[in-house]
């Protein structure tokens, strides 16, 4: 996955790359345009957008994580945004990407949710639900080429069973016991898969919420599109619960010695 | 000036798909791997599917295409089923992915689909399809990522290209079922081997004609029953492991 969501559903070029081995993917299209051509705007770009979530699986659940940090551009423009959703009593959406976009599938979600209430038919849509429908609403926008500029994770528990899955603007979708999306598929996601795969039944709370805080602390330090602030969801049994946005601790004394980057005289 | 469009609606999710037809058995085979560039998104993403108990479906490119031709296929069938009280024969879901994939000539599913199991007559089959539709009936073929690397070893060990017989006698037209499901692993393992794309766990789905026996598949380990037609003819799958790295 490509960390700069500006570049995000730019085309490659087959014809160098049939493969899809270059290391470079794809890089911004400078070309004159007239957004205003055909008097319609669709989203060909990311505004204000969000970096990484992360996702696992442990014991008793599913506990994602999230940063407060919604970025114009290279600005860190809004700083207190929540980028973690609850969705009915079972289930929690993460989202990378375009933040009106995400703001817009919170409504979405939300009206569906009053919907299946309303109904009052003893069913409550559980997280594999959310996530097909997701991907529906997805796939259906990037085949009218008028995509939701998102990646996102859906987490969740219902039923006994843990779930979590991924879906982006493309309405590509998969599972797995570790996701991460923007920088964090490349920072995050090997460290993650390195803590958890094969353990998913046996981390507890605690260990799981340390690997993320982990993971965390090493996006912020290397992602300039993050922040130290960030919110933890866990989703068990017992529901689900988004915690108040936290602060990394963070160490900067090593910086002292590095020598040839900055303006000393030495 | 006419608007730029710059979103690009398909994607490549790499791995590589595999079908053999014996002359009483077809297997269909893929790889779980799902990619994008060089990030491995999940090690298991099935990429064959049951759309009957004697036919299988193999999908191979963007993998959000992928499900949702899927999905739509076993729609049809479910329809078929309801209509006509009976499964849809092989060759009639190969003419009907023909004209789904054809319906969307100018916004293509970006799907490589090969399609294999029992014919009406009793014989292996597998049809092999481009994204808008063009296809054929086979007897081997594979596709995806890896495509340029299994191909020719299949031509070679399948069809017997570029060997000559022994002074009197003939290659076999069809090979027995243990010989097929070695080559389908070798084929994988060596896939795996040499491109990034294509490792993590192996499917294969393995349908036999009614009254066939088990053609040598009790001497495989960890094969499970899927189902049956009332007419006798089985479907399996067999699953391994693929180098991870």
């Amino acid at each position: 996955m490509d960390h700069f969501p500006t570049n995000w559903g730019r085309p490659r070029n087959d014809a160098w790359d049939p493969y899809a081995t270059y290391p470079i993917h794809q890089r911004p299209n400078n070309a004159p345009k007239d957004a205003f051509a055909d008097g319609v705007q669709r989203t060909q770009q990311p505004i204000v957008t969000g970096t990484s979530v992360l996702a696992i699986k442990f014991k008793d659940g599913v506990m994602m994580a999230a940063d407060n940090l919604a970025s114009y551009g290279s600005l860190a423009r809004f700083r207190d945004i929540q980028r973690l959703h609850p969705v009915g009593n079972h289930t929690v959406l993460g989202a990378g990407g375009d933040m009106s976009d995400f703001q817009y599938l919170q409504m979405i979600l939300d009206e569906l949710m009053v919907d299946e209430f309303a109904a009052a038919d003893g069913h409550a849509l559980g997280p594999a639900e959310i996530h097909n429908y997701l991907s529906e609403v997805m796939y259906a926008r990037r085949s009218k080429m008028n995509p939701l500029w998102n990646s996102l994770l859906v987490g969740g528990f219902k039923d006994g069973k843990s779930f979590l899955s991924y879906v982006d603007l493309l309405g590509t979708t998969y599972s797995a016991s570790t996701l991460a999306t923007g920088y964090g598929a490349y920072i995050a996601q090997p460290l993650l898969r390195r803590a958890v795969e094969g353990r998913e039944h046996e981390l507890t709370a605690d260990q799981a919420r340390k690997i993320l805080e982990d993971s965390m602390r090493v996006l912020f330090y290397r992602d300039a599109r993050s922040l130290d602030q960030y919110q933890l969801a866990t989703i068990t049994k017992d529901g689900v619960e988004i915690t108040e946005s936290r602060k990394l601790e963070t160490t900067w004394d090593f910086a002292e010695g590095i020598r040839g980057y900055g303006a000393q005289t030495q | 000036m006419a608007q730029q469009r710059q979103f690009n609606p398909y994607s490549n999710n790499g791995g590589t798909i595999l079908a053999i037809a014996g002359s009483t058995f077809s297997v269909i085979a893929g790889d779980t791997r799902q990619t994008e560039g060089y990030n491995i998104q999940t090690r298991y993403a099935p990429k064959v599917f049951r759309l009957t108990d004697k036919a299988v479906l193999a999908t191979n490119g963007f993998a959000a295409d992928g499900n949702q031709f899927v999905k739509k296929v076993r729609q049809r069938l479910e329809w078929y089923r309801h209509a006509h009280s009976k499964e849809m024969p092989i060759r009639a879901i190969a003419r009907l992915i023909q004209t789904m994939l054809y319906g969307r000539r100018f916004f293509p599913y970006y799907v490589y689909n090969i399609l294999g199991g029992i014919e009406e007559d009793g014989s292996g089959a597998v049809y092999s399809f481009d994204p808008v539709g063009s296809y054929e009936r086979e007897t081997c073929r594979a596709a995806g990522a890896a495509q340029s690397l299994v191909q020719p070893f299949l031509d070679n060990q399948i069809y017997f290209k570029n060997q000559t017989p022994p002074p009197g006698q003939s290659f076999p037209a069809h090979l027995p079922l243990p010989t097929v499901l070695e080559l389908v692993i070798d084929s994988f393992t060596s896939a795996t081997e040499r491109h990034i794309e294509v490792g993590d766990g192996l499917e294969m789905y393995i349908v036999l004609a009614r009254d066939s026996g088990l053609q040598g598949l009790d001497g495989f380990q960890g094969v499970t029953e899927m189902g049956a037609t009332p007419e006798g003819e089985k479907l399996f799958v067999l699953r391994r492991n693929l180098k991870r790295d």
